[in-house]
C-alpha cells in the first residue's frame, strides 16, 4: 500500500498539533464542567465515583485484551480481526471447566459440558461465585488462558504463518476469516443463545472486609458495599498486567520483543530469533485475550458467542489512541477509552457512549496517527 | 534489435514542444549557458527530520539545457534534497524556484505539472499495470482522466481519439528506449534495469522542461548505460535539462558539464568536472566519509 | 496486494498469444463467461433438485434467491470494486453507506402519517435522494480520512459504520419531534415506506411488459410455480438490468485514463502523483462515487423489504461483501459479477438448497444440543448428528464462509478472476500501432 507516503508535511504537522491542541482543550471543557456539575449539585459525587469505577473496571478488561491486540499488530505487523473472537475462546472454555469442575455431582453432563445450552445446571446451584468456588473459578482462569493459547498458536501455524510476507491487508482479510469460523464453530457447539452462567456475586460491606485485617474506615466508604467479581477482575488484571510489565523489563524474551515491535527489520539483523518472539507474541497476546474473555463473564455474568466481537472495534480504539506497538500506550488507551465510555454518560445516553469512543478513534486516526501520547517515550 | 534512427525519428513528435520551448528561451538568453536565468534554483534549503537535519542550508543553481550532476558521500542529503525539490518533502526553510516561479512546499503533482520530473532511486513501476499502461499513465492533460468525460457517451469520443494519439506516443518512446517488446509485459515483472530505462521514458511522456534522475544508473548493465546515456544526450540536444544523482563517477565526470558536491546536507563545492577532481574538500569529504 | 512473481527478466509475450486473446472482443467473452457459470449452475441445481425430490416449486423459488442475492451483491461488489478493486482504497465501511441510503430513501418516501413519520415523496426522489445522501457521507468521510495509511483506512471506515448504525439505533435520534409531527430513525424497529419492488406491479400496468407478464403467471400456474416467487422473480429481472447499468459505467471507467490513474493510485500513489496526477481529487471523486453506488445497491436490496432497521447493516454485511469480491477476484468487474454468483449460489444459498434435499429425504428431528446429537452417533445412529448439522447450517455456513476466505487468502489471493489483464485504455492497446517491426528480447 502506497497511501501515506512522503506525506511528513509540515501542514499535516501543525494539523496534528491542532488537533491534539483541540482534544485537550475539550477535555479541559469537560472537566471544569464536571466540577461544575458537581458544585451545583445536579451530579451526585457518588455518581461520578461510580462511573469512574465502572470506568476503571471496563478499562482493565479492555487494557488487557488490548496488550495482545498491540503485539500482534506491532510484531506481526496486520490488525487482528480474530482477536476478538479469542476473547470468546477464552470465556467459554474457561467457563466449561469451571461448570465441568464445580458441577460434578450436581448437574448432568451434558449442561456442564455445554455451558447450560440446553438451560440445565443453574448458576446458582452448581456454585458459580468466587466465595462458594474460589478454586475452580481460578482453575477456569487458568484454562482459559491455557486454551486460548493453544487455539491462537493452532491458528497461526495454519493460517498466519503461511502468510507471513504477504503483508498487513492480505492478514487482516484473512483474520477477518479466522475470526468468522472461530466463533461459529464456538456457536455450532454451544449454539447461539446468550446465557446466564455466573451466579450473582456476593456484595459484602467494605467495612466488613477491613474489619478482617482489624481496620476502620471513614464513615462515607463504610456502608459502600463491593462487588466480589469486580473486584476479582480488577486484582487478576491488575496482577497480569504487573507481569507482563515486568516480563518486558526484566527478561531477554521481553528485550527482543520490544525490539522487535520497534523495528523488525533491525531486529532480524540483530540476530532475535523471530519466530520464538512471534511464539512469545501470541502466547502472551492470546493468553490475556481468553483471561480477559472470562474475567468479562465473572463480571458480567453473561456469555454470549458475540462477546469478543463486539468489544474488538474499542480494544482497537484503545490500541490506536495509545499509538500502536506500544504495550503502555494501549493501557493507556485503554484507561482513556474506559473512562470515555463511562464519564460520557454524564453528558449523553447511554445508547452513544460508544459513538464517542469511536469517534475519538477515528479524530486519532487521522490527525494523530502515532496515538494521543506520541512524542511521550514509551517502551 | 530495432534500430535506433529510426526510433528516433518517430520520437520527433513529442520532442518538438520541447525543442520550441528552449528555442523560445533561447530568444531571450541567447548564451544558453549563461547565468543570469538557471532552470532550477535551490536556495537555503534546510529540512529536518526529528533532532537530525538531512539538508543543512544547501543553495545551487541547475543551468538551462545542461546536464549537472549531484554527488556526495552516503547521507549527504541528495536524496532529500531531490524530494524536497520534487514536493514529497516540504522544506522547513529555504526556497524552490524552478523557471521563474516559486514551487517552494508544492505538491508533487503541482511540480510535476510545472514540468519538473523526476525518477526515483529505487525505480517506482506500478507492478501490475503493464509496461504500456505505465507509459499511458504519464501524457500530462488527459481529458479522460475526468470522470464524467471518461463515461458520457459523446465526449467519450474525444477521449478516445486523445487515447490514440497517446497510445502512439507510448509505442515511440518505448521504441526510443527499445523496451516496445515489453509493451504487454506487467511492469513488476521487470528487471532492474528495464525498470529505470521505463521510468525514465515515462518521465519523459510527461512533456518536461527538466528531469530529476535519482541514481538512473544503479543496477543498469553497461550496454545498456551506454545507450542510456546516448539517449540523456541525445534529449539534452533537443533541449532537456537534467540533473542526476549518480554514484558512478565515470558517468559524472565524463557526462555532465556541472557537477555539484553535497556534504553533510549543504553544498561542499561546485564546478566544472575538473575543478571537482581537483578539489581538496571534496576529495577530503570522500576520503573522511564511508566511500 | 500481491505482486506478481519475479520470473526471469525480459519475459516477452509472444505476438502470437496477443492477437489471439483479441480474436473475440473482451466483452463478449465475459458475457459467455458468465451466462456460462450461471447456466451450468441452474442446470446441475435443477437436476440435482428435481432428482433429489425437492420439488419443482421450491428449486425454483431457490433459484430465484440465488439470483436475487447474485444480482444484489454484485451491485454492491461492483461499487466496492471499484474502491478496493481499483483504487486500493479498503473500505469496510460498506454496510454504514448502505444504511444512510436506505434510511434516507425511507425517510423521504415513508408515509406523512407513520410513526416515524417520513416526507412522503415519490420513490425516484427517494432512490435519487438516498444516492446523494450516501455519496455526501462518504465525501465527508474522505476529506480527511484518504491520507492514512490503508490499514488504518479500513479501521475507520468500519468504525464509521458502527457509529452510523449505533446513530440509528440509538434512542436518542428514535423520534424526533418537528411541528406536530414524529420524524426520527424509529431506533432498533426502523422505519417502514413503500418497498422499491412497488415498480414491478407498476410495471406490470405498463402495456406491453403487462402482457409478457401476465404469459409469465399463466406458465407458471400451468407448471405450479406460485405467483408470489414469480413477483419475486419479476424484480430480480429489475435489479438485474441494473447490474448491467452498474457493470457498464464500472467497465467504462476501467477502461478509460481515469481507469488508468485508479489503478496507479493501487499500486503506487507517489508515483502517480510524481507523474503530475492530482490522486487526492481522484480518490475523493472515487470515493464518492463509489459510496453513493453503495447507496443505490442498498436501497435496491434491503429496500425491496417494506421496513428498515439498523440490524441489517452489521460490520459482518460488509465482510460478506468482501469474501465475494475476494472469490471473484478484486479488480475485474466481470470477477465482481462472477464473484457475487459464486457467493450466492455455494456460499450463501448452496447450505440451504443441501437442508432442503437432506429434509425432503430423511426423516430428521435435531437433537436440542451437540451433546446428545453425539451421544447418538456413538451408539450407532447417525441420524441425529446429521439433524444438528442441518438445523445449525446458517451457523455453520459463516464457519465456511471464513473458511473459504482463509484458503483464499493463502492459496489464491487474486480470486478466480483477479489476475487477468484488464488494460486500463479507452481504445486497443494491445497491438502496436504502426508497422513497425516486433522488436525482440535483445539483451
Amino acid at each position: 500500500m502506497s497511501t501515506g507516503n512522503g506525506r511528513d508535511r509540515l501542514s499535516n504537522l501543525t494539523a496534528q498539533e491542532a488537533v491534539g491542541g483541540i482534544l485537550l482543550l475539550g477535555i479541559g471543557i469537560l472537566a471544569l464542567d464536571l466540577i461544575r456539575l458537581i458544585l451545583l449539585n445536579e451530579l451526585p459525587f457518588g455518581r461520578l465515583l461510580s462511573y469512574t469505577w465502572n470506568g476503571i473496571v471496563d478499562s482493565l478488561y479492555i487494557g488487557l485484551a488490548a496488550i495482545g491486540l498491540s503485539m500482534t499488530y506491532s510484531i506481526l505487523r496486520f490488525a487482528n480481526f480474530s482477536h476478538g473472537d479469542l476473547i470468546t475462546t477464552g470465556a467459554f472454555s474457561g467457563w466449561t471447566v469451571a461448570y465441568l469442575i464445580g458441577g460434578i455431582g450436581v448437574a448432568d453432563l451434558s449442561s456442564r459440558l455445554l455451558l447450560r445450552a440446553d438451560g440445565g445446571a443453574q448458576p446458582g446451584a452448581v456454585g458459580m461465585d468466587v466465595l462458594s468456588a474460589p478454586l475452580t473459578i481460578v482453575l477456569g482462569l487458568i484454562v482459559a488462558a491455557l486454551v486460548t493459547i493453544l487455539v491462537a498458536l493452532l491458528i497461526d501455524r495454519l493460517v498466519y504463518r503461511r502468510l507471513r510476507d504477504a503483508g498487513g491487508i492480505p492478514l487482516l482479510i484473512a483474520s477477518v476469516g479466522v475470526a468468522l469460523a472461530l466463533r461459529y464453530l464456538i456457536a455450532f457447539v454451544y449454539t447461539t443463545d446468550t446465557r446466564i452462567v455466573v451466579a450473582s456475586p456476593p456484595q459484602p460491606e467494605l467495612a466488613e472486609l477491613v474489619a478482617i485485617v482489624g481496620l476502620e474506615l471513614p464513615a462515607f466508604l463504610a456502608e459502600r458495599t463491593i462487588n466480589l467479581h469486580e473486584a476479582t477482575l480488577v486484582i487478576s488484571a491488575l496482577a497480569l498486567i504487573v507481569g507482563v510489565h515486568l516480563l518486558l523489563q526484566y527478561t531477554k524474551l521481553g528485550k527482543s520483543m520490544r525490539a522487535m515491535s520497534d523495528n523488525k527489520d533491525l531486529a532480524l539483523i540483530t540476530g532475535i530469533p523471530t519466530e520464538r518472539v512471534i511464539f512469545a507474541t501470541w502466547v502472551i497476546g492470546s493468553g490475556l485475550a481468553g483471561v480477559a474473555g472470562y474475567l468479562i463473564v465473572l463480571d458480567r455474568g453473561q456469555i454470549t458467542i458475540n462477546l469478543g466481537w463486539f468489544l474488538l472495534l474499542l480494544i482497537f480504539a484503545a490500541v490506536i489512541l495509545g499509538g500502536i506497538g506500544s504495550i503502555y500506550g494501549a493501557l493507556a488507551g485503554s484507561l482513556v477509552i474506559g473512562l470515555t465510555i463511562n464519564l460520557s454518560l454524564v453528558w449523553i445516553p447511554s445508547d452513544l457512549n460508544e459513538i464517542a469512543a469511536f469517534t475519538l478513534m477515528i479524530i486519532v486516526l487521522i490527525f494523530r496517527p502515532d496515538g494521543l501520547f506520541s512524542g511521550v517515550e514509551t517502551a | 534489435m530495432s534500430d535506433t534512427t529510426a526510433t528516433a525519428d518517430a520520437n520527433v513528435d513529442s520532442t518538438e514542444r520541447a525543442t520550441e520551448k528552449s528555442d523560445r528561451s533561447a530568444d531571450e538568453t541567447p548564451d544558453r549557458r549563461s547565468v543570469d536565468e538557471p532552470i532550477l534554483r535551490v536556495e537555503n534549503l534546510e529540512k529536518r527530520f526529528g533532532g537530525i537535519t538531512a539538508v543543512d542550508g544547501a543553495s545551487f543553481q541547475v543551468e538551462r539545457g545542461s546536464i549537472t550532476g549531484l554527488i556526495g558521500p552516503n547521507g549527504a542529503g541528495k536524496s532529500t534534497t531531490f524530494n524536497c525539490i520534487t514536493g514529497v518533502h516540504t522544506p522547513n526553510d529555504g526556497v524552490v524556484v524552478f523557471e521563474g516561479t516559486d514551487i517552494t512546499g508544492r505538491e508533487p503533482h503541482q511540480v510535476a505539472n510545472q514540468g519538473l520530473v523526476r525518477t526515483f532511486q529505487i525505480a517506482r513501476e506500478l507492478p501490475e499495470m503493464t509496461v504500456l499502461e505505465n507509459m499511458m499513465l504519464a501524457p500530462k492533460d488527459q481529458q479522460g482522466e475526468s470522470l464524467w468525460r471518461s463515461v458520457l457517451p459523446i465526449v467519450r469520443r474525444d477521449v478516445v481519439e486523445q487515447e490514440r494519439e497517446i497510445r502512439d506516443r507510448a509505442w515511440e518512446m518505448l521504441e526510443f528506449f527499445e523496451i516496445d517488446h515489453l509493451a504487454g509485459e506487467y511492469a513488476g515483472n521487470l528487471s532492474g534495469g528495464q525498470r529505470k530505462l521505463l521510468e525514465m521514458a515515462r518521465a519523459l511522456l510527461t512533456d518536461p522542461e527538466m528531469l530529476l534522475l535519482d541514481e538512473p544508473m544503479a543496477g543498469v548493465n553497461p550496454s545498456l548505460e551506454k545507450k542510456l546515456l546516448s539517449h540523456i544526450h541525445e534529449l539534452q540536444d533537443r533541449g532537456y535539462t537534467f540533473l542526476l544523482v549518480e554514484h558512478d563517477m565515470d558517468v559524472i565526470m565524463n557526462h555532465c558539464e556541472h557537477v555539484i558536491v553535497m556534504h553533510q546536507g549543504a553544498v561542499l563545492a561546485e564546478g566544472t568536472p575538473e575543478e571537482i577532481t581537483a578539489n581538496e574538500d571534496v576529495i577530503e569529504a570522500y576520503l573522511g566519509g564511508d566511500v | 496486494m500481491s505482486e506478481a512473481p519475479d520470473s526471469n527478466d525480459g519475459v516477452a509475450e509472444t505476438p502470437g498469444e496477443r492477437s489471439e486473446a483479441t480474436e473475440r472482443p473482451q466483452w463478449l467473452s465475459d458475457l459467455l463467461l458468465i451466462g456460462g457459470i450461471v447456466a451450468a449452475t441452474y442446470a446441475a441445481f435443477g437436476v440435482i433438485g428435481l432428482l433429489t425430490g425437492v420439488g419443482l416449486n421450491e428449486t425454483v423459488g431457490f433459484m430465484r434467491q440465488v439470483t436475487f442475492f447474485a444480482a444484489v451483491y454484485a451491485l454492491v461488489v461492483l461499487a466496492l470494486n471499484l474502491h478496493w478493486g481499483y483504487t486500493g482504497l479498503f473500505n469496510i465501511g460498506v454496510a454504514g453507506f448502505m444504511a444512510v441510503g436506505v434510511y434516507t430513501m425511507a425517510f423521504l418516501t415513508a408515509s406523512p402519517d407513520g410513526s416515524p413519520a417520513g416526507l412522503g415523496l415519490p420513490i425516484p426522489i427517494g432512490v435519487v435522494g438516498g444516492m446523494i445522501a450516501a455519496g455526501l457521507v462518504g465525501l465527508i468521510a474522505a476529506l480527511p480520512a484518504l491520507r492514512v495509511r490503508a490499514d488504518y483506512f479500513a479501521i475507520v471506515t468500519l468504525g464509521l459504520s458502527e457509529i452510523i448504525r449505533l446513530s440509528l439505533l440509538s434512542g436518542s435520534l428514535r423520534s424526533v419531534e418537528i411541528g406536530d409531527t414524529e420524524y426520527g430513525t424509529g431506533g432498533g424497529s426502523g422505519i417502514s415506506y413503500t418497498p422499491v419492488d412497488s415498480v414491478v406491479p407498476w410495471l406490470l400496468e405498463r402495456p406491453v411488459i403487462g402482457f409478457a407478464g401476465d404469459q409469465l403467471y399463466a406458465i407458471g400456474r400451468m407448471v405450479g410455480i406460485q405467483s408470489s416467487i414469480i413477483d419475486g422473480g419479476l424484480y430480480t429481472g429489475v435489479l438485474i438490468l441494473f447490474v448491467i447499468t452498474f457493470y457498464l459505467l464500472l467497465t467504462r471507467i476501467a477502461y478509460s485514463p481515469f481507469g488508468r490513474v485508479l489503478k496507479a493510485i493501487r499500486e503506487d500513489e507517489l508515483a502517480a502523483r510524481s507523474l503530475g496526477k492530482n490522486t487526492d481529487r481522484v480518490k475523493i471523486t472515487v470515493f464518492v462515487v463509489g459510496c453513493a453506488l453503495m447507496g443505490l445497491a442498498g436501497i435496491l436490496w434491503m429496500g425491496s423489504q417494506s421496513r428498515v432497521n439498523p440490524d441489517s447493516f452489521m460490520p459482518i454485511v460488509t465482510f460478506y461483501i468482501f469474501v465475494a469480491l475476494i472469490v471473484g477476484g478484486s479488480g475485474s468487474n466481470t470477477g465482481s459479477i462472477v464473484g457475487a454468483f459464486a457467493f450466492a449460489a455455494f456460499l450463501w444459498q448452496g447450505p440451504r438448497f443441501i437442508r432442503a434435499i437432506v429434509r425432503a429425504n430423511v426423516d430428521v428431528r435435531p437433537p436440542q444440543t451437540i451433546y446428545d446429537a453425539v451421544v447418538a452417533l456413538g451408539s450407532g445412529d447417525p441420524l441425529p448428528f446429521v439433524g444438528y448439522v442441518i438445523g445449525t447450517l446458517d451457523e455453520l455456513r459463516f464457519v465456511l464462509v471464513g473458511v473459504v476466505l482463509i484458503l483464499l487468502m493463502i492459496w489464491k489471493p487474486d480470486g478466480l478472476l483477479g489476475h487477468r489483464k484488464e488494460l486500463a485504455a479507452a481504445t486497443d492497446i494491445t497491438r502496436r500501432p504502426t508497422a513497425t517491426d516486433g522488436g525482440e528480447p535483445d539483451e
